[in-house]
């Protein structure tokens, strides 16, 4: 699997370059700048993109810009956007068009290698990967004000909060350890409470979930 | 330092004529006999320091001079349009009469105002008193005119006219006729030479740059406290938090070294506290930083991180943001923590459902409205966290206004002079 990525702090890029080439992963290039990506994105074609917020030479967001634009032009293109910090604004923003393969990660997440790059792989194969982070923001939104119309059980939370995160049903037995069966119970009564439709597309879970959790602004 | 007034100089109206003429008699009613009586206690105020009464009242006596000078003050720019900002050095709360006493006469202001007594008594009180007699006078010519001069003793002098008999009257009309005319120019111009001449007298040179001064020093003090105490903290938490934590990473790590041939399963669990902790450091240099410059301002701007605080408020906000560009990044940063602060203040204590947040730029000002349908009541002052809101923003010159009757709605308005780049 092919991978662009950009950072440009050289310690962080190395580190990334050495992990993901110890999972299997082939680096296509590895940049350090905002015009640099772009070039990279639209010549290398790569299977996914891991793109640091922040890029010089602007130093704000020109990492994301770069990912959204070049999602633009090829729709579809995952793209993993990394941040120091994560913001629902920037989320809301790789998730408007709707396409799916993208994630918005919080830079700590790679300590934890496994899931990142099962974070990478989830991504590259057209799901999404939210930080826990935005989605406890969200879900701590909702639970403040009471005027919510579905009540969640806790557990119910929980496995929104794992589902909204992009996970499947599995990961979330497998994280929760019950068994698939009860997940599925669960999501299905999540989904009733919410009015929303049953699907089996990871990825419209969460635009669903963020869908519905945006719903009163 | 030209201000003029909307009834300065030139002919008024027959009404704003007669308004003058009012106020001219009002004014020299007042300044006669108050500044002969100023100026009196004050002369004798100060001859009666050097056997000790002096001392006690002169204060007294200055701070009604004081008082009597910003009544007129007050005057000059209702009734004149002209300004004249008080400079008076501010006396210590806790001074004894003795510093009170001679810091109050080693203020210029105060020499000002005495230097100024005899002149409001003299050329004040007679420009004060014309207005209302080159108006009074022609009506007393006119009813001489038309009758009045048969009762007057033969040979009445009315100006330079000798009145003796219905023809001389009917002279003594035709000049008071001039000098209505005269009138009509030069009433409303007589009292707003009165002002000039006070503000001539009492006014410092360079009053408005002097107050301007006291300001500028007032909201420098201000900024560089915050500054200090922010960095204060910022250090603090800089020490006691990430700090530390990486420094505890540092001796799991070593510790791990020597655990790591004998005893494999201890250093396993290290491993995986030393990964907590360095989650932990970077969660709280985070905050930190968010503290310092929030990243999204960085990165986008005012508007969008407003929006981006709005979106982590438990309670529903609409923002709209009209800006056509970017602020200076200190403008920014402190109309940023102004929102936040009156955010955080009517997510505490308004039990609003919803904000609206409203941003834009106008006229040079960088206007923000924050309104919510909360309770209401909110004032700045009463530790609300408002009172800080506003020194930060009189760094910039800007304002803070709160309209927050009891029952709501509370709408926080600021307004920070910038331009956009």
């Amino acid at each position: 699997m092919r991978v662009v990525l950009a950072e440009d702090l050289f310690l962080l890029r190395d580190g990334l370059v050495r992990l993901l080439e110890a999972h299997g992963f082939e680096i296509a290039a590895a940049v350090e700048s905002g015009p640099e990506l772009a070039r990279a994105l639209a010549e290398l074609e790569p299977d996914v993109a891991v793109v640091d917020v922040r890029l010089p030479p602007t130093h704000t967001d020109e990492g994301l810009q770069c990912a959204l634009e070049a999602r633009r032009r090829r729709p579809g293109l995952p793209v993993l956007v990394l941040s120091q910090h994560v913001e629902q604004l920037y989320a809301r923003e790789l998730l408007a068009d709707g396409s799916g393969g993208v994630g918005y990660l919080l830079k700590d997440r790679v300590f934890d290698a496994e899931q990142f790059v099962d974070a990478v792989r989830r991504v590259a194969a057209g799901g999404t990967a939210m930080d826990p982070q935005v989605i406890q923001q969200l879900l701590a939104r909702r639970s403040g004000g009471d005027r919510s119309p579905a009540r969640l059980t806790p557990r119910e939370l929980e496995v929104l909060e794992l589902m909204a995160q992009g996970r499947t049903n599995a990961a979330i037995a497998a994280r929760l350890v019950v068994t698939e069966r009860a997940i599925a119970k669960h999501t299905a009564n999540i989904f009733a409470k919410l009015g929303l439709e049953v699907s089996d597309d990871d990825n419209r879970r969460v635009l669903a979930v963020l869908a519905y959790l945006d719903r009163d602004r | 330092m030209t201000i003029d007034s909307k009834s300065g100089s030139g002919r008024g109206t027959g009404r704003g004529i007669a308004l003058a003429a009012v106020r001219g008699l009002a004014l020299s009613l007042v300044s006669l006999p108050g500044a002969v009586l100023c100026f009196v206690l004050s002369v004798v105020s100060i001859a009666l320091i050097p056997i000790g009464v002096g001392i006690v009242t002169t204060p007294y006596v200055l701070q009604g001079v004081r008082a009597f000078a910003n009544g007129r003050r007050v005057l000059a720019a209702e009734w004149g349009g002209v300004r004249i900002p008080p400079t008076y050095r501010p006396v210590p709360e806790d001074a004894n009469p003795w510093g009170r006493t001679f810091g109050m006469l080693g203020d210029p202001a105060t020499w000002r105002d005495l230097r100024w007594l005899p002149v409001d008594m003299t050329a004040g009180f007679v420009t004060a008193l014309l207005p209302a007699v080159l108006l009074l006078y022609p009506l007393e010519g006119l009813a001489i005119a038309v009758g009045l001069w048969r009762v007057l003793p033969e040979g009445y002098w009315y100006g330079f006219v000798r009145v003796t008999g219905q023809g001389s009257a009917l002279g003594a009309g035709a000049l008071a006729l001039a000098l209505l005319f005269l009138a009509h120019f030069f009433v409303p111009r007589l009292l707003h030479g009165h002002f000039l001449l006070t503000r001539a007298v009492l006014g410092s040179p360079g009053g408005e740059l002097a107050e301007r001064v006291r300001v500028l020093t007032e909201t420098r003090r201000d900024a560089v406290d915050t500054s200090a105490a922010e960095l204060r903290r910022i250090e603090r938490d800089l020490h006691d938090g990430a700090q530390a934590r990486l420094v505890a990473v540092g001796m799991d790590l070593g510790t791990i070294e020597a655990l790591l041939d004998t005893d494999p399963a201890k250093a396993k669990e290290l491993i995986a506290q030393a990964r907590r902790s360095s989650v932990e450091a970077l969660a709280e240099l985070r905050e930190l930083v968010r503290g310092i410059h929030p990243p999204v301002l960085a990165e986008r701007g005012l508007g969008d991180a407003v929006r981006a605080l709005a979106l982590r408020l438990p309670v529903a906000t609409e923002v709209s943001v009209d800006l056509p560009g970017r602020a200076q990044a200190p403008v920014e940063s402190a109309a940023y923590f102004a929102v936040s602060e009156v955010l955080t203040n009517a997510v505490k204590h308004s039990g609003a459902d919803r904000v609206w947040i409203d941003l834009h730029h106008t006229d040079g000002h960088l206007r923000i409205g924050v309104t919510d349908n909360g309770r209401g009541g909110a004032v700045i002052g009463a530790g609300s966290g408002l009172t800080g809101v506003e020194r930060r923003l009189g760094t910039f010159d800007g304002v803070l206004a709160v309209s927050s009757p009891a029952g709501g709605p509370t709408m926080v308005t600021v307004e920070i002079p910038c331009a956009l780049s």
